[in-house]
């Protein structure tokens, strides 16, 4: 081989420098709040300051007559706003009250819309909501799930609070539990979560003629261009939704909300284009919130810590209204609480409860954190009940790595894994051992600071989803991913994806996919996405499946323009196709002529189109759409060290190791820095966040003052390092790592603080672990005297 | 320059209060006629067109909306145009030279210090203000100087890192 062909650096494994930086660190970002056009106009919202009323007026007259203000509206102005869509229709009896974008009747939330004002800006848009008279009649809240079936409870809808019952279960577990050694029953609490993308929502709508162009700070603009169409009337054909750069999701912005509907039928009403965008505290009264669950969790064991069964009851909180996957969300759990474990029966009931609060929805792990937090939490305290350390439990207990392929309890066939090397590294760079024995040394001392060791071993599913299994999930669409490669003439390739980046880094990475595959350079690779004009197909970004899914597809679309481009070489090179071989960007025949042709020469062959061989169209264009077989189920052990002040209560991370196995990393620079944020995100709901309600529905949280995003002076520097068991499942191997971060770390945290100080005592304590919390469990544990 | 008021309904001229102020903004001088009410963050963002401020909370918690005012970070979502009058601002736009990013702008690209980057614009304004005065900063004290910047995505470990990397390369520059 000469220097000319020698092979280029592996684009796959490589930490590319991101695409998209260069225009987010200058300023030129396009973000929906930036679009301004001709006749702009400014909508604002008139919402309820009851958690539950009747509407008996609405008047927007005083509105309507004010300097600035183009039009005022209510709910029953627009008899055609229809009902926000739920996709997920859980089970057959399910109760789906209907959802209008702007109350008419009733309100069931703070924030929920009553009316929208129009105006020349956002200021006069702002006076005119002062202006509009709405009267109520106030209703009695519903904020308790655990009193909220009851007969004496107040209703939410006139079907009452209970929106479903789910089970789910498989192996006899009465059988598990009868004469069971061991018997454990815990109840954790998952508090309620403001996903908080720092983006605040923004909307645009403008109406030419019969068609409509929306452009929305959105996850999701392929789905919400779906729904427009299926549930809102508005011919396909005439709607291309735009999703600009878009400032993270975390799942709140996988949704269709009321603001993008009305946007688009008061543009239409007014004969202009209208804008909206949110601030924060109208964002944290009516993004849809996440998590929200009671958990009553049972477990028995044998009296060497094997599982016998698991048996989980779920309160899952709806809030007022269904919205896009609402009920599916505590449902994506049923899977997972079973973990890395086996066990010889599981049993799983889920009742979906609804309140006069903001509907929740999917929020960073979506189910999976919930579930992980229930089961890492129950392992440890399982081992205290026992007297074994905690990673002996869960070693005994997982799936060992010559066991793969292997159906869980849960009926998922995990295709991959290797918890053994992932745990090894982790308690290598952790200092386990070390630690434990300052621990002992610490309790034994008396030290008012204790140390903790918090073992999170967790796995997930993603790469959302097998469009079959989630037919049998009653969900309404499926999981495919679609992408398109276009070969220019000149030999540069745009790439169009239906995954719809918010951050993550899509440019990059598919155009490393894209480099990989072809042999064309890195820089000659442009990705085009988020705009259903340009990139007409996909399912759009979530659940961690942009790679798994979509990432497969392109490579998909990549081997089809290999194939189409072998035709046409075989014509140049004088050699049957069968014999044309193809590596790094260059054709050659096998043991022929010595000839080769780069993949920019058949580009530019083609677009000439001079000497095709007959009956071969002129284009390496190509189309793939990938659904998966199987979800991928990366997998990690995450080890934290935590001191606590047994005086103060001050909980600080010492330490934080998260070795996780994601599978083949394309770019370990983008999964380094998506593990660090899922890092943060699972923490601050362990130590910080939480969405805080009064006892008349009043959302106490309503500002960054209130609701505690964690700061970079308030989280330690991480460290983390990968396994690499590629997935069997896709041929490029990867598995995901959007979520993995937020999943493993609330439990590895809270798992540290108990390990502080349940010598003292102490069984629980409720997140968020602030210091206030973390003092009186202590204090009461010493009240109550002290360790068992 | 002319602003026109759209759908003034019944309004006389006069009804519309006004303010005409002077600043420089990424060195440039400019006079603008404001409603005493509007934030500076809209001036900056409608009023002069540099979109790279952004606005995440209105309550100065977050951070995005960044700038330096006389070299000083502040949040322009709470500070109104009209205290702008005769001060000099500085936004993301005015970091970079026609021919180079400012050595923040490739830190932060060098060591991943942003994802969605909705806050980074902020954060790199907070961390000029920072560099400015301390060059040779720790982690500690770069976490502290940050702290009232919010980001969602990076975890802050590569932020951090971003800055440390720019400090270095802003002191070989001023030893070179």
């Amino acid at each position: 081989m000469t220097a000319e062909t020698a092979a280029p650096a592996a684009e796959f494994g490589r930490s590319r420098l991101r695409k998209e930086d260069a225009r987010l660190i200058t300023g030129q970002t396009n973000w929906t709040d930036n679009i301004t056009l001709p006749g702009l106009v400014h909508m604002a919202f008139v919402r309820s300051p009851f958690a539950h009323a009747r509407i008996t007026s609405v008047d927007v007259s005083a509105a309507r007559a004010m300097p600035g203000v183009i039009a005022a509206f209510s709910g029953v102005d627009f008899p055609e706003q229809g009902s926000l869509p739920c996709a997920w229709p859980v089970t057959p009896d399910i109760v789906m009250p209907p959802h209008p974008p702007m109350a008419t009747e009733e309100v069931r939330y703070v924030g929920e819309a009553v009316a929208v004002v129009v105006a020349r800006d956002r200021y006069a848009a702002a006076d005119a909501v002062e202006a509009v008279q709405v009267e109520y009649e106030p209703l009695p809240p519903v904020l308790d799930m655990r009193t909220a079936l009851d007969e004496s409870s107040p209703k939410v809808h006139p079907q009452g609070n209970k929106c479903f019952e789910w089970v789910f279960g498989n192996g006899d577990i009465d059988a598990a539990f009868r004469d069971a050694p061991v018997v454990l029953e815990r109840n954790y609490r998952q508090q309620r979560l403001i996903p908080s993308a720092m983006e605040p929502r923004a909307v645009v709508a403008a109406w030419v003629a019969d068609e409509v162009t929306l452009w929305s700070a959105t996850q999701i603009p392929h789905v919400l261009r779906f729904a427009l169409a299926a549930f809102f009337a508005i011919p396909e054909q005439n709607i291309r939704v735009i999703a600009p750069d878009v400032g993270g999701g975390f799942g709140s912005k996988l949704q269709v909300t009321a603001e993008e509907v009305l946007a688009v039928l008061v543009a239409k009403r007014v004969g202009r284009p209208v804008k909206w965008t949110e601030s924060r505290s109208e964002g944290n009264l009516t993004v849809h919130h996440g998590r929200d669950q009671w958990q009553r969790i049972r477990v028995a064991a044998d009296h060497d810590g094997r599982l016998r069964g698991l048996s989980v009851d779920l309160l899952a909180n709806m809030g007022a209204y269904l919205m896009l996957v609402t009920p599916g969300v505590p449902l994506l759990g049923a899977f997972m609480f079973n973990s890395i474990y086996k066990m010889d029966a599981y049993s799983f009931r889920c009742t979906g409860i609804f309140t006069t609060e903001v509907p929740t929805d999917a929020y960073r792990g979506a189910g999976r954190p919930e579930a992980t937090f229930g089961i890492e939490r129950t392992m440890d305290e399982l081992a205290s009940e026992l007297g074994m350390d905690p990673m002996e439990l869960r070693r005994r207990n997982w799936i060992k790595h010559e066991e793969f392929p292997f159906t869980t309890i849960a009926g998922l066939t995990y295709d991959s894994g290797n918890y053994e090397a992932a745990t090894a590294r982790a308690v290598e760079l952790f200092g386990y051992h070390d630690l434990r024995a300052e621990q002992e040394r610490r309790r034994a001392s008396g030290d008012p600071v204790q140390l903790g060791i918090g073992i999170s071993t967790f796995t997930e599913m993603c790469g959302l989803a097998p469009s079959r299994v989630l037919g049998s999930l009653s969900y309404g669409a499926g999981g495919w991913e679609s992408a398109s490669v276009r070969m220019l003439p000149t030999g540069k390739v745009e790439v169009v994806t239906g995954s719809s980046a918010h951050g993550q880094g899509h440019e990059t990475a598919w155009s490393q996919i894209v480099a990989e595959k072809l042999g064309v350079p890195f820089e000659d690779i442009r990705v085009l996405h988020g705009d259903t004009q340009v990139s007409p197909k996909g399912m759009d970004t979530y659940g961690s499946r942009s790679l798994t899914v979509g990432g497969v597809a392109l490579n998909g679309a990549c081997d089809k323009v290999i194939a189409k481009a072998k035709v046409i070489a075989s014509g140049m090179l004088e050699a049957p196709p069968e014999e044309i071989e193809f590596a790094h960007g260059v054709f050659s025949a096998r043991g022929g002529s010595g000839k080769t042709s780069t993949i920019q020469e058949i580009a530019l062959a083609t677009f000439a189109a001079h000497n095709l061989p007959d009956g071969v169209e002129p284009s390496l264009d190509s189309e793939a759409t990938y659904d998966p077989d199987n979800f991928s189920f990366p997998h990690g052990t995450h080890l934290c060290a935590t001191e606590v002040d047994t005086e103060t209560g001050e909980v600080s991370i010492r330490s934080y190791v998260a070795v996780d196995d994601v599978g083949r990393a394309v770019n370990p620079l983008i999964v380094e820095g998506q593990v660090h944020g899922g890092l943060a995100q699972g923490i601050a709901q362990a130590l910080f966040e939480e969405a805080v309600y009064d006892d008349d529905g009043n959302l106490l949280t309503t500002t960054l003052a209130d609701y505690l995003i964690p700061s970079a002076a308030d989280l330690p520097s991480y460290i983390t390092d990968r396994t690499e068991t590629p997935a069997t499942t896709n041929p490029l191997g990867v598995k995901g790592v959007g979520e993995a971060g937020t999943i493993a770390s609330t439990p590895a945290v809270v798992n540290a603080i108990l390990d502080a100080v349940r010598h003292l005592g102490v069984r629980d304590i409720p997140m968020p672990c602030t210091p206030e919390r973390v003092w009186r469990a202590v204090q009461a544990a010493r009240e109550s005297g002290g360790a068992r | 320059m002319t602003t026109v008021y759209d759908d003034v309904g019944d309004q006389a001229a006069g009804d519309v209060p006004m303010r005409r102020i002077a600043f420089t903004i990424n060195g440039a001088r400019k006079i603008a006629e404001v409603e005493p009410r509007l934030l500076l963050a809209h001036l900056i963002r409608r009023g002069v067109g540099l979109t790279g401020t952004h606005m995440g909370c209105d309550t100065t918690n977050c951070g995005a909306c960044t700038v330096l005012v006389d070299g000083k970070p502040i949040k322009s979502c709470t500070m109104l145009a009209v205290q702008a009058d005769g001060h000099e601002i500085t936004t993301v736009e005015g970091l970079a030279s026609a021919s180079e990013l400012h050595p923040l702008q490739e830190g932060f690209r060098a060591e991943h210090g942003l994802q969605c980057g909705f806050c980074t614009p902020g954060m790199m304004l907070a961390a000029k203000a920072l560099l400015d005065v301390n060059p040779d900063p720790t982690e500690e004290d770069v976490r502290w100087a940050l702290s009232g910047n919010l980001c969602r995505c990076t975890g802050y470990q590569n932020i951090v890192k971003s800055v440390l990397w720019a400090a270095a390369k802003l002191r070989s520059q001023s030893a070179g």
